[in-house]
């Protein structure tokens, strides 16, 4: 694999999982809990969107194929699609959008604030840029899990289940391939293995300050970095990309 | 000592033009009026949510989606200052958002109205911001001073929608044959519901006379309606599209358009609960609310907590 395929791959890994899930959060958009929550979520929704956007433009031109990124968002397929599996898994309940937000804020802190080191001069602009964003996202989604956590019964209870149902889905977010490997070796990519205990420690943190118990099952689920995915995403995906395909040759 | 005659000096500040501000005295009948009035904006905000919030998961290109996106979370700020206003004239967000959920309270009718193509979009910010700008511009001028300073800001972002949903239209009106056919049906099922949005013709509209006088209101529906007309024609000409109505012809002696009058049966129907997404738009309120309680009580108890934690210590 060249180097530029390998940055290619990687960038499109990054731009994929911030566009899905943003394609997700802002599923809640005019149903929030109430006003403000609404608000707050479309906005983190937004800040996501445009990272994803970034990645998506950037890999294009690594690509070189004379494609956009919109040519990318809405011409793949599911199998072409190499989002972490956490971020196209159903919003569920708002206790389960938060903690799945929190699991996912915590990583990205860490792993955009060592992108910002990157060599590659893109990939640093970019992560500089999220970095303040997702200083923001995480404070939100921290003290909500917090508030559930120590909030009623109920909350907590829902906040465990999403706890549950989301938790399987998170040691793929360490994984790592060749193009890891590559990049890695080059300064441009972030190595996750070191990611891993700094993460889990802070999730650590949070879980005990919220009550809440880690499921006893520890398995985890695998297979994005493949483009093999759950379920979900070609819905996702139909949804997201049907006028484009009705209308192959349009702008818009 | 002389008594103070507080209907007075109410007078004397809306005939000197200036703002009455939420601790001076206000007639009974002025303050429910704007209480109504508010609190119907802000509901209008966020049902207005809705039918564009529809399109935001399928908007065509990823540019779209993030505009379509902070359009609507600009409608949704609108709708939380506007609540505020009207809290500042001694009313709740849970008493106003217990009246919209149970159907008491009114909001603007065109979002009764569904959003059927990805054109819809351009269509609502075009022609449904560039109707409700008619109307509020002159709010920005109005006697109740939080009511006319968040209607600066509102207008404001406002315009920008329009410009957006115009700048949507004009793409689809010079693409594709397929996406043209798009523009002219939206713009067929948009084009009388928006000429509503002025509200009935003058010799029928109850609630005119007392806004008017009050500042609240400056021109009447007839003329605001005549105005929207004149300044879209040249718009809609640009786009080579057709307005729905044969009628519809330039008159030299007035300076303006003749149309035809859009349906007023329709219109008092769509009010009366009856058009095509009355029901859809209020259980979807109805059910994000719900759904959101036990996300409101553990906010509640948390902060509870914490205060007594804080006292404690």
């Amino acid at each position: 694999m060249s180097d530029n395929e390998a940055l290619f791959k990687y960038t499109l890994r990054l731009g994929d999982t911030s566009l899905i899930l943003a394609q997700r959060l802002c599923e809640w958009t005019g149903h929030g809990p109430f006003l403000e929550e609404d608000l707050a979520l479309t906005n983190i929704a937004l800040d996501i969107f445009g990272r994803g956007k970034s990645m998506l433009e950037y890999a294009a031109k690594l690509e070189g194929k004379g494609r956009t990124e919109d040519d990318l968002a809405f011409f793949r397929n599911d199998r072409e699609y190499f989002n972490a599996l956490i971020t196209e898994q159903p919003n569920g309940d708002y206790a389960k959008t938060i903690i799945r937000q929190a699991l996912i804020d915590c990583f990205d802190l860490l792993f955009y604030t060592e992108l910002a080191k990157s060599k590659d001069v893109t990939l640093s602009g970019i992560a500089q840029k999220s970095i303040k964003e997702i200083t923001y996202h995480k404070r939100h989604s921290f003290s909500w899990v917090n508030r559930f956590g120590n909030g009623t019964e109920e909350s907590l209870t829902r906040l465990q289940n999403g706890l549950n149902d989301i938790w399987s889905y998170t040691g793929e977010l360490f994984e790592m391939t060749e193009v890891d490997t590559l990049l890695i070796k080059k300064g441009i990519a972030v190595d996750l293995s070191v990611l891993k205990p700094l993460w889990e420690k802070e999730i650590n943190q949070l879980l005990v300050k919220a009550n809440l118990v880690l499921p006893e099952s520890l398995y985890m689920h695998s297979g994005s970095r493949n483009g093999l995915h759950s379920e979900h995403l070609s819905y996702i995906l139909a949804e997201m990309q049907s006028i484009p395909r009705m209308h192959p040759t349009a702008k818009w | 000592m002389g008594v103070i005659n507080f209907e007075e000096l109410f007078e004397a500040k809306l005939a000197k033009n200036e703002m009455i501000e939420p601790k001076d005295w206000m007639p009974d009948n002025y303050r429910k009026h704007l209480i109504r009035q508010i609190s119907q904006h802000a509901h209008s905000e966020i049902v207005g949510m809705l039918p564009e919030g529809n399109w935001i998961t399928r908007a065509p290109s990823l540019r779209s989606k993030l505009v379509l996106l902070a359009k609507v979370q600009d409608e949704g700020g609108h709708g939380l200052y506007l609540y505020t206003a009207a809290e500042s004239l001694g009313t709740s967000r849970d008493e106003m958002l217990d009246a919209l959920h149970t159907g008491k309270a009114k909001y603007s009718s065109i979002f009764n109205y569904p959003t059927l193509t990805w054109a819809d979009v351009g269509a609502v910010g075009w022609l449904v911001d560039g109707a409700a700008i008619m109307n509020q511009v002159m709010l920005q001028r109005t006697s109740y001073g939080p009511y006319a300073r968040a209607m600066v800001r509102i207008c404001k972002e406002e315009s920008f929608h329009q410009r957006q949903g115009y700048e949507l239209m004009t793409h689809l009106a010079f693409g594709t044959p397929a996406q043209k056919e798009m523009a002219q049906d939206a713009l067929n099922r948009w084009w009388y519901p928006t000429l509503m949005m002025f509200g009935p013709p003058d010799v029928e509209s109850p609630n005119s006379e007392n806004a008017i006088k009050w500042r609240i209101k400056r021109e009447t529906n007839d003329q605001l309606r005549q105005r929207f007309v004149n300044q879209s024609m040249p718009q809609i000409d640009y786009l080579g599209l057709t307005v729905p109505d044969p009628n519809l012809k330039w008159n030299e002696e007035k300076q303006g358009f003749d149309f035809s009058e859009p349906n007023w049966a329709e219109f008092k129907n769509v009010i009366k609960g009856n058009g095509p997404c009355n029901k859809e738009r209020l259980a979807s309120r109805n059910k994000s609310h719900n759904e959101g309680a036990w996300v409101r009580e553990a906010a509640m108890a948390f902060a509870k907590k914490q205060n007594e934690n804080y006292q404690a210590a």
